[in-house]
């Protein structure tokens, strides 16, 4: 009975109308025992934090499938400026490749691109969402 | 696990009214994160008293969407509220999809406006301390209102509704006759009745089960001050909002605090919530496997030369 349980947000940014890849997401995660913050769809980037830091997640998780990877690169600065620096933000979606270099460059821990595994992603999060490092400190 | 600040800071931190603050607060909770108890003992005791409203009713019944709206109302009455959102966890995996704050999304940005959710988790007196808990740190904040909301489904989640001052409950037409009204449990503990999804053509027939249900038990309390009103709404439109807030307030400038049912209705939740607290220590004591005394003892009840009462004896006296 651990009560350190993983908590997730699960986000689409500005008009990304896509939700069927963080349905699934969501569903994945919480098989897996996580809690799952669904936020949906017409998200800003100043909803995604607020709702990061009222709800005290452990990590951020984007979908992206409409090439608006700017406003993904608003998150990070957004987030990291209200002074959260221990939440990691991931992407899923269909990112190009040239993309998933920069956005790691500028900040986003992980992209998984179509072809992830559900038990990838499960791992990747257990590995490195906020409580996890806690746990080891 | 990071240590707490001491509970002086935390004070501070949470009259400055810091989200952030509140919001590891509450995961320190949940998390059950040693030195806890002093922070909360300090902020109970200088806890304000803000008006606690407790939303309940059956999945899918709109509950969300109308929380949604009454934080609007609240907010252009420039009025501030917390909100806490409680959703299942899952009986197999443990893990929950907390999808209330998808239906609040419009307050997102608002800094009046403080939303979180939580997952039930399963334990019996788990959920009423960790809600009760979250519970004194809103109260330590300047909030005009605290809304708290739980899927009415299970006593577990209809039980939180006792830590509430009122508590409203929300159905929707169609939801059953007149004997589905009359039957005990979750029809007992409504303050005000919301029959939501108002357009639909059976709403009035909703209503006036509710309402008769209601008048037909008045004559057996001649002595009590407040009479549930049932009120129509429809969260998506907004209709009827302004109804039920209005009832909100009245049933406060009724139920004043000094009233002989205010009173008693304080009394229960204390005694309700220092339950919680007990069953929560008494079973995190239990659920931990590595604790060799207990196991000592089933071992022994196994074999028949103890058994389940003289384990409640170690266990009580154990407690100290």
């Amino acid at each position: 009975m651990s009560e350190q349980k993983i908590k997730v947000i699960i986000t689409m940014v500005g008009l990304d109308g896509h939700t069927t890849g963080a349905e699934v997401i969501s569903r994945v995660l919480r098989d897996a025992g996580m809690e799952v913050v669904y936020l949906g769809v017409n998200q800003t980037p100043g909803m995604i934090v607020n709702a990061a830091i009222q709800e005290d997640v452990d990590i951020i998780g984007i979908s992206a499938h409409a090439s608006n990877y700017s406003l993904i690169e608003d998150v990070i600065s957004l987030l990291r400026g209200s002074g959260v620096h221990d939440v990691p933000i991931v992407v899923g979606g269909n990112v190009p490749r040239h993309t998933i270099t920069d956005l790691k460059a500028k900040g986003i821990a992980e992209v998984f691109a179509p072809g992830a595994t559900g038990d990838e992603i499960i791992n990747y999060i257990r590995a490195n969402a906020r409580a996890q490092n806690e746990r080891a400190a | 696990m990071n240590a707490l600040p001491d509970p002086g800071e935390i004070t501070n931190a949470l009259s400055s009214d810091s989200f952030r603050a509140c919001a590891q607060l509450i995961t320190a909770i949940e998390r059950a994160t040693p030195g806890l108890t002093p922070v909360l003992q300090v902020l109970y005791r200088g806890g304000r008293g803000n008006r606690i409203i407790g939303i309940t009713g059956p999945p899918g019944a709109g509950k969300s969407s109308l929380v949604n709206q009454l934080i609007t109302h609240i907010r252009r009455l420039g009025k501030t509220v917390a909100i806490l959102a409680i959703d299942p966890s899952s009986p197999f995996s443990g893990g929950a999809v907390l999808g209330d704050r998808l239906r609040m999304m419009q307050h997102s940005a608002d800094t009046g406006v403080f939303i979180r959710s939580m997952a039930s988790r399963g334990q019996l007196g788990g959920l009423t301390k960790a809600v009760g808990d979250a519970l004194i740190v809103l109260d330590a904040m300047p909030w005009d209102y605290i809304i708290v909301e739980t899927v009415g489904v299970g006593q577990n989640e209809l039980d939180i509704m006792q830590l509430a001052d009122t508590v409203v409950l929300v159905q929707t037409p169609m939801s059953g006759d007149d004997v589905q009204a009359a039957k005990a449990g979750i029809n007992e503990i409504g303050d005000i009745y919301v029959v939501n999804k108002c357009d639909h053509n059976e709403a009035d027939r909703t209503v006036r089960f509710l309402q008769s249900m209601i008048t037909l038990g008045l004559h057996l309390q001649p002595e009590k001050i407040w009479t549930q009103p049932v009120v129509k709404t429809q969260s998506v439109s907004g209709l009827g909002i302004e109804d039920l807030a209005n009832h909100i307030d009245h049933f406060f400038s009724v139920m004043k605090p000094d009233t002989p049912d205010m009173r008693l209705r304080r009394r229960h939740r204390i005694a309700y919530q220092t339950k919680g607290i007990l069953r929560d220590i008494l079973e995190r004591r239990f659920h931990d496997s590595n604790d060799q005394q207990i196991e000592n003892s089933i071992d022994a009840i196994l074999t028949r030369q103890s058994d389940p009462y003289a384990l409640v004896s170690e266990l009580l006296a154990a407690q100290g």
